[in-house]
């Protein structure tokens, strides 16, 4: 497997601009010559395909949702990163790329953190011009708040709708292509498989969610922004649809999928209430800023009123445990404290699994500080979703957060190019693994989606395509036929079963026990217990699935049944990375490394790089290659946030 | 809770759709509207029968995919809210709930409740958007926005398209939903160059799409989940008086 980074020489500041020298153009009158197929229109997706249909290329772009505008990006509600300084509080491009990647733990590829820092201003300054409405101040400049894991205030919002705003941005963009013809738009078009032709990506196969029609697409390049897998845990704050299809069948057509293990679990979300709920609801991390996490001292408490707790009776853990950080902590340590304190048996809230799996955060000092009104404006969506979720008034009594699976790290692996080792294969946003490292520091999703899609994929695929010159093969060639028949094929053995399961079953079996065994943290015995369940459940659902009704209608749980198969599958890999990396590091905590404080342990001597794993067939073992990780800039410390 | 549910069965585009009486028992209060779905579509598929489509994906209020009208309501009884942050608990024991899809000519029922609303694609296309290529843009903070307009151009951009307006209108009229993203746009300065052509292809595209008129009942603000205001309409006629005269008096737009 080649894993050549593509990193440029040359001193750390100064590579991007080199580079984008160094890449090869297309000329103006030739783009029109080039099919770009772009899955997926979320942040990462929408934005490519907008620039690139703005540079003249032909392009194709495909969602499972009815409207490219209801990608998942569309649920960030914090805020996004950007090094530009507006508040005089001593941050940088340099500042913003070194909190990236000791956020990280020290496992992202230090060339491009530091493009993604360089190019965060640039991101800030295009939203503005398509009209996204940032929070400003009343002297009309834009408004900054300090988020997650920062000391500085270098975060734009838009109330709590920051990714709403962020991706109606990028859509707006995009239709405007529409508009003109440069971009063709399917909406409700799943990607099934990934084409390799002559060994690069020409093309996908799609079925119409509407009419089960299996198509062939053919390009000459494909990028896939399929955002992450989350969902893999059943429970998680993605929305529904998400699922690693996409991903899953690159992996499977020989891209290198890198660290799979690299999971985050967000501190704030609304508790679970009980076996029947489909999902979890992230309350921003912005809510930090102002509410103080704490629980009972005394178990006793737990299941008093929370306001009839005295002061002294409160453990407000994250300031005690990290007083320069606080309630500020990242988020795999702020997760992390508030489990350890529900296992302790101080969580609060109801009784589910026989625990109480919840933490207050309290806003009365804010209150009490700021005005009630102050609150309102900041947050008052939140506190209105709170109360519809919970039936609980956050304003008169604190509010209760658990830590939920949010966003992963992980993904195809990707040269500097955002290239995977597949050519033609480009992967943005979330899908790759590139920026984040081991954990993703707050309001850096959105950044590194538009970085991605708007300053960086538009030169990296240009110089690709200059490279292979014009020619998408036709769509009846052997490798799209071959592609097309697995396709339809496993449509049938889905719906073939006749078994007594339907596919959520499964999923939630599947998400049992990632959470149970590779979820906020790990061990040697959990994971291997992980693995010797998942191929026993993987055997029962293509041995007892139920998949009602036929393929060619609206079926939902016919696409339901293909994620879960590649969740069953996935899964597997997850864990097989979870077991083979022997530290913790960022949202990867394994419990036989941690200083006695609990503090996760890197071992940078075996494990400062990529774990990137090699598909060799369904019935061998995966292959893990590796990228060493190169710092020639900063150096790896021992995170402390104390 | 024990329900009792009237629910809209269609098998296609097609074909003829029909009320189905089911009933479900022991659902939690805690539970969304489309977790009881869920639950019901479950039992249907063990029982062999086809379970119920309908469109969702965020679960948290803000992709605008769900799209059920309930007793009647589009998004259902309680305000400012979509169908998937709506809880059980705003329904009682043994009460009989009507489940159908969002009605409007431009939206084609597709199967059970799933419609078709790509006529609000075609309408954001026409306009919807400030024509700046990426990499064309000054420095943030070049151009002060004033608070005020900045906040009142975020009411307008809160709309998540979903639809609910359209369906909640006697007239089947979008101007709520044009009105908002016309609105955002043409209230900023970054959208002001291109006001007038923005507003006449997005009312032209919209009247071409089949959407009724609108006659100020506000039936539209009632249910729309993120309480965009009629105000925006009012906006909207005034920017399209303006533009159409303009047009009359041969200024270019």
């Amino acid at each position: 497997m080649n894993l050549d980074s593509k990193v440029p020489t040359g001193p750390l500041p100064q590579k991007w601009e080199r580079h984008k020298f160094d890449l090869k153009l297309v000329n103006p009158a030739n783009k029109r010559k080039y099919t770009v197929l772009v899955v997926g229109s979320g942040l990462a997706g929408a934005s490519a395909a907008a620039s690139l249909g703005e540079l003249g290329y032909n392009v194709l772009c495909f969602c499972y949702q009815d409207s490219p505008r209801r990608a998942h990006s569309i649920a960030a509600q914090g805020g996004i990163n950007a090094a530009k300084n507006y508040q005089n509080d001593g941050d940088s491009i340099y500042r913003l790329f070194y909190d990236t990647i000791k956020g990280g733990d020290f496992r992202a590829r230090e060339a491009n953190v530091h493009r993604l820092a360089e190019v965060s201003g640039a991101i800030i300054d295009q939203c503005v011009a398509q009209g996204v409405p940032f929070a400003r101040e009343y002297g009309g400049m834009l408004d900054n708040r300090s988020f997650g894991g920062a000391q500085v205030s270098r975060t734009f919002y838009a109330r709590g709708q920051t990714g709403q705003q962020l991706l109606l941005g990028a859509y707006s963009a995009l239709n405007r292509q529409i508009g003109l013809g440069q971009v063709k738009m399917y909406n409700r078009h799943e990607m099934l498989d990934v084409v390799v032709h002559d060994g690069h990506a020409k093309g996908i196969i799609t079925r119409n969610l509407l009419t089960g029609a299996v198509e062939s697409w053919s390009g000459d390049a494909v990028i896939l922004a399929t955002g992450g897998y989350g969902n893999v845990f059943y429970l998680s704050t993605n929305a529904q649809g998400c699922n690693v299809t996409a991903a899953y069948r690159a992996y499977k057509r020989g891209a290198g999928f890198a660290n799979p293990c690299f999971t985050q679990i967000h501190p704030t979300c609304i508790p679970v209430h009980g076996e029947q709920q489909s999902k979890l609801t992230l309350m921003s991390e912005s809510l930090r800023n102002d509410g103080r996490i704490w629980v009972p001292k005394n178990k006793e408490d737990c299941t008093k009123d929370p306001n009839t707790i005295s002061e002294s009776d409160r453990d407000y853990f994250l300031e005690r445990k990290y007083p320069s950080f606080g309630n500020l902590a990242p988020r795999d340590i702020s997760s992390r404290s508030a489990k350890e304190v529900c296992d302790e048996g101080r969580g609060v809230g109801p009784v589910v699994g026989g625990a109480r799996l919840g933490v207050y955060l309290d806003f009365a000092d804010a209150i009490g500080r700021l005005g009630k009104d102050r609150i309102v404006e900041r947050y008052g969506n939140l506190f209105d979703m709170y109360e519809s979720i919970t039936g609980e008034d956050a304003y008169s009594r604190p509010m209760r957060i658990y830590p939920a699976v949010h966003y992963t790290m992980g993904g195809l692996w990707v040269d500097y190019n955002l290239m995977s080792n597949v050519p033609g294969l480009f992967v943005l946003g979330e899908a790759n693994f590139s920026d984040h490292g081991a954990n993703r520091l707050g309001a850096s999703a959105l950044m590194q989606g538009l970085a991605d899609g708007y300053f960086v994929a538009p030169y990296t695929i240009s110089d690709y395509l200059a490279r292979v010159g014009p020619g998408k093969p036709a769509t009846d060639s052997p490798a799209f036929r071959e592609a097309e028949s697995t396709v339809n094929d496993r449509l049938k053995r889905l719906l073939a079963i006749g078994g007594k399961r339907s596919p959520r079953y499964f999923h939630m079996e599947i998400g049992k026990i990632m959470w149970e065994y590779c979820g906020m943290a790990r061990n040697e015995a959990g994971i291997t217990t992980a693995l010797e369940k998942i191929p026993r459940l993987r055997e029962a659902f293509w041995n007892d699935l139920r998949v009602p009704g036929e393929n060619g209608e609206l079926n939902a749980e016919l696409e339901r049944a293909g994620r879960v198969a590649d969740f069953l599958e996935f899964a597997e890999l997850m864990c097989r990375d979870a077991l083979d990396r022997d530290e913790s590091c960022g949202g990867h905590f394994r419990e036989e490394h941690q200083y006695e404080d609990g503090e996760a342990k890197r071992r940078d001597e075996e494990f400062s790089h990529v774990s990137v794993w090699e598909h060799r067939g369904d019935d061998a073992e995966p292959l893990r290659h590796k990228e060493e990780l190169v710092y020639e800039e900063v150096e790896m410390t021992t995170r402390s946030y104390k | 809770m024990k329900l009792y549910l009237r629910i809209w069965r269609q098998k296609n585009a097609q074909s003829e759709g029909r009320m189905v009486d089911y009933e479900l028992d022991d659902v939690s209060e805690d539970n969304s509207f489309l977790e009881m779905l869920d639950i019901l579509n479950e039992q249907l598929i063990s029982r062999g029968e086809e379970p119920v489509a309908f469109d969702h994906d965020c679960r948290e209020g803000i992709c605008g995919m769900c799209s059920l009208t309930i007793n009647g309501t589009p998004h259902g009884p309680q305000r400012l809210n979509t169908v998937c942050q709506l809880h059980m608990r705003k329904f009682r024991d043994g009460q009989t709930i009507t489940i159908e899809p969002f009605r409007a000519r431009p939206f084609p029922v597709m199967k059970d409740l799933v419609v078709d609303r790509t006529p609000f694609e075609t309408i954001q296309q026409a306009g919807g958007f400030v024509t700046v290529n990426t990499g064309q843009a000054l420095d943030g903070n070049t151009v002060p926005i004033p608070k005020t307009v900045a906040d009142k151009a975020m009411d307008a951009a809160a709309c998540i398209g979903c639809g609910a307006c359209v369906a909640a209108c006697k007239n089947g009229s979008a101007m709520l939903f044009t009105a908002a993203k016309a609105s955002q746009l043409n209230m900023v300065p970054q959208g002001k160059p291109e006001k007038d052509r923005r507003v006449l292809n997005m009312v032209r595209t919209m009247d071409e799409a089949g959407f009724g008129n609108c006659t100020n009942f506000g039936e539209c603000e009632a249910v729309c989940p993120k309480g965009i205001s009629l105000d925006f309409i009012a906006k909207m006629n005034r920017d399209y008086a303006t533009a159409s005269l303009k047009q009359l008096l041969g200024t270019p737009v």
